[in-house]
């Protein structure tokens, strides 16, 4: 068995090509934040607060909502946790469109007018930027989001190429932040589509050459609130934070169903 | 208030609470507490991979496996469970694959496995390719297949439900040799339920902890927000003690300024790390293996070089991660997700420019103290029956005082399996323990005292002084004056939180309140670790005292268990008793460990 892959040692020293300012440099700078509040134990109406703010070169809107509960109002309520975009806790409608407040980086908006925050659209809002999660996970557990296959287990790992792993590997990085399908207007106007994020989730197991229940889930996104429902408008792809090409993989599962031709 | 009653209950939804869930909601009515959604824990931060010798791509053996594990853990590591670990790897890695884990594959088909820091062949040879991997988001892939399983088994969540108390039961007992001692049993756990506000005591048979590390001590950590201790400040505050506090793993690769981890698998495959003169600098720290040294090495190596002058950019205060000689195809296969970190957050191109990076808080080894079949322990020697604890909450110890990278992913699938079957086990033959009368009294106290409170200190203000304070004097290098600094510092927030208020005085989603108990948990933890590193005047593994720079195996070959304790004392520290546990030595004894 020999090694692969082998790269020549580096050498022991090199000249440096760095800009030199990485991660040292410091800027700060004024923002308006605007956060639509929805606090249903005082008030029915939803409401806009605003705080003015000084960021620094770095931050996050992540970390400007964050300024705002430690410094000025804990009451400002949002989900969050790794705070670099791999848990899919903080996606929310950021000038009006979807994104994880901890991967936008807030240097890279229009600083010269207001940052609006709100909840993402087309799921319940439970306080300020909290939604009901339940009927997102609910559709992503009708998909039979998990392997399935028959016969005796072997007693090493089922083997699979590279190229068939490379198959569905997009769909592996999907973190469920909601992101995808509370950006789809189908969802916002029909609540009972599937919507993207379990339709990449089933495309996730259709094309693993190991899973054997592809014709189940085809045949249950197959449904009048199915695949059917998708209208190629890319909001999904654009808004998915992990870069997968939601709409290449709707298309996709798309046309594993007429191939099958139920 | 409302009771409910399972068979077993599993506090976390990380790695090793599914693991666990997967194997005890087969076998017993079981129920799963969360504080937040399961796909958002923090195993799915984990990057690079997953050791087990499979010997896909060259020779290994778990034997090897085993030893790297104790020399990484510079021999604090008990080796009777770094045995059954390196063991049971391989089947931990075959069942995720079976589950549907979709690894990274040879051009056979096989698992495909890759470089990881201090895991070596035959014994400190030379690098082994031992840990399986899925690109560089191996722990969002374990996280997810284990979230998928749970679907598949139908695991009942309760999601964002914190637990806030543990309900333990003295009861009188005598051991063999007829002395008398007070045995704890398990009841249940006392859980608030984000949504509304409510308590809800879950009665159980058996109870497992998973719920984490505490990494947000500290302000740099590759940890989330939620990673507050709150498993292990529970368990001491209900009389539990907490074993090896003192090591914290700093990872030597967080992104610098933010502490965003970056996976060790880029030196795995093939990244170096330079100083300012564009030194590789680990030549001279680790001949042998370079910058695939254990984890403690590299960071205090890193930290040395900025004392020394050599860091880089205009504060001289981080060294570089340097990819520009891997190719860019070759990047994008194998660490796609970090170099995306470092494009976002600091805007540098890693195909043609150096990483800012220096090291981030990013793993206690120490924790609940549990037997190999996660059992909790209540002293050296007797365990709390129907309480259990696995992953990073626990400390086995198979991380010794420094942990082997991708050893936390097999850490919670091998002991989380084993907690989930032993839990069930368990529970299928025992009784309820009857619930404490007002067994919920001490959490609606502490919930309503802290909703109503009107004192002046804020919850934010105190937590980053702490994790300030924690930067400052307890990170890579330590001395006695620098811990006993960070103590001082820490009794004064203690003294300062009893006068904190919060905003929030809902009962729906109340986070404001939630992050008021958080700091509770985060003190007392901190507290634990200080006095813990005082305790142990030597350097070893993940605590390294610059007044002490010598392992010291004559006087300090051992455990460190510290207890709240209402009539003891510890370095003018009222309520803290502290005590040690041997360690457990089978084949391998204490060598000078070079690299």
């Amino acid at each position: 068995m020999s090694t692969v892959n082998e790269t020549a040692e580096p050498a022991s020293k090199v000249e440096l090509n760095q800009s030199g300012d990485g991660a040292g440099a410091v800027e700060s700078f004024d923002i308006i934040l605007k956060v639509r509040r929805y606090v249903p134990e005082t008030s029915e109406e939803s409401y806009w607060d605003e705080w003015k703010l000084t960021m620094y070169g770095t931050d996050r809107v992540l970390d400007a909502l964050h300024k705002v509960k430690w410094e000025h109002d804990g009451s400002l309520t949002f989900r969050r946790s790794c705070a670099h975009g791999i848990c899919g806790s903080d996606a929310m409608r950021i000038n009006g469109r979807n994104r994880l407040a901890c991967k936008t980086l807030l240097k890279d908006l229009d600083l010269s007018k207001p940052i609006t925050v709100e909840a993402i659209k087309g799921l319940p809002v439970e306080k300020d930027l909290i939604v009901d999660m339940e009927p997102f996970f609910q559709s992503y557990r009708e998909i039979m989001p998990f392997l399935v296959t028959s016969g005796h287990e072997p007693t090493r790992e089922r083997y699979q190429s590279q190229k068939d792993r490379e198959i569905y590997d997009d769909t592996t990085k999907c973190i469920l932040c909601a992101a995808c399908t509370s950006s789809c207007p189908v969802f916002w106007t029909d609540g009972q589509y599937f919507g993207p994020a379990a339709i990449v989730n089933a495309h996730r197991f259709i094309f693993d050459s190991r899973d054997e229940a592809g014709d189940m889930r085809l045949e249950i996104l197959n449904d009048k609130e199915g695949v059917w429902r998708c209208r190629t408008t890319f909001n999904c792809s654009e808004a998915c934070p992990r870069g997968i090409q939601v709409t290449k993989a709707i298309a996709e599962v798309k046309q594993a169903i007429l191939a099958r031709s139920f | 208030m409302q009771v409910h009653k399972y068979d077993v209950v599993i506090v976390g939804a990380g790695g090793a609470g599914m693991r666990a869930a997967i194997e005890s909601g087969q076998r017993a009515r079981t129920a799963v507490l969360t504080k937040i959604y399961p796909t958002r824990s923090h195993t799915g931060a984990a990057q690079g991979g997953m050791c087990a010798a499979l010997a896909n791509v060259e020779e290994d053996n778990w034997e090897w496996h085993t030893f790297d594990t104790i020399k990484g853990g510079d021999y604090l590591v008990d080796q009777d469970a770094a045995e059954v670990m390196a063991k049971e790897a391989i089947d931990a890695v075959l069942d995720l694959e079976k589950m549907g884990l979709p690894f990274n594959r040879t051009p056979e088909g096989k698992i495909d496995q890759r470089r990881f820091g201090g895991h070596t062949r035959d014994h400190g040879k030379a690098p082994v390719r031992r840990a399986c991997y899925a690109a560089d988001r191996t722990g969002h892939m374990i996280l997810q297949t284990l979230y998928q399983n749970c679907v598949k088994h139908n695991v009942e969540f309760y999601n964002e439900f914190y637990a806030l108390d543990l309900l333990l039961v003295d009861e009188d007992a005598t051991r063999e040799d007829g002395s008398s001692y007070t045995q704890k049993r398990v009841a249940g756990v006392v859980s608030y339920e984000l949504a509304t506000g409510e308590i809800h005591v879950f009665q159980a048979k058996s109870v497992v902890f998973a719920t984490g590390g505490a990494g947000k001590v500290f302000k740099t950590t590759s940890n989330a927000h939620t990673l507050t201790g709150d498993g292990m400040a529970i368990a001491y505050r209900a009389g539990l003690p907490l074993e090896d506090m003192e090591f914290v793993q700093f990872h030597p690769t967080g992104l610098a300024g933010l502490g965003i981890l970056l996976s060790e698998a880029a030196r795995g495959e093939g990244g170096i790390l330079r100083n300012a003169d564009g030194e590789r600098f680990m030549e001279r720290y680790a001949p042998t293996i370079k910058d695939l040294a254990p984890r403690d090495i590299v960071a205090r190596s890193m930290a040395e070089e900025v004392r020394q002058g050599r860091g880089c950019g205009p504060n001289k205060d981080y060294v570089l991660l340097d990819l520009t000689h891997l190719e860019p195809a070759h990047i994008d296969a194998k660490l796609p997700d970090i170099t995306e970190f470092a494009r976002t957050y600091l805007g540098v191109e890693p195909y043609t420019e150096p990483v800012p990076v220096f090291p981030t808080c990013h793993y206690f080894m120490g924790g609940i103290p549990t037997t190999v079949k996660g059992e909790v322990l209540q002293d050296n020697d007797t365990i709390v029956p129907g309480l259990f604890a696995a992953g990073e909450v626990a400390c086995v110890s198979v991380h010794g005082s420094n942990r082997l990278g991708t050893n936390s992913l097999l850490d919670i699938n091998v002991f989380g399996r084993r907690a989930g079957i032993f839990a069930a086990e368990y529970a299928h033959d025992a009784e309820f323990v009857e619930l404490p009368e007002n067994g919920e009294a001490r959490v609606v106290e502490q919930i309503e005292s802290l909703r109503s409170a009107t004192g002046t200190e804020k919850v934010a203000a105190l937590r980053s002084r702490l994790q300030e304070v924690m930067d400052a004097d307890m990170q890579v290098f330590r001395t006695e004056e620098s811990i006993r600094r960070a103590l001082a510092e820490i009794e004064d927030l203690r003294e300062r939180y009893l006068n904190i208020s919060v905003q929030d005085k809902g009962k729906r989603f109340n986070l404001d309140l939630l992050e008021g108990m958080e700091l509770g948990y985060l003190l007392d933890i901190a507290e634990a670790m200080t006095l813990a590193a005082l305790g142990r005047k030597e350097s070893r593994g993940g605590h390294y005292r610059e007044d002490y720079p010598d392992r010291d195996d004559a006087n300090f070959m051992a455990h460190t268990m510290i207890y709240r304790d209402e009539t003891a004392e510890m370095e003018g520290v009222k309520g803290i008793r502290f005590e040690t546990k041997p360690v457990v030595v089978t084949r391998y004894q204490p060598m000078e460990r070079k690299y």
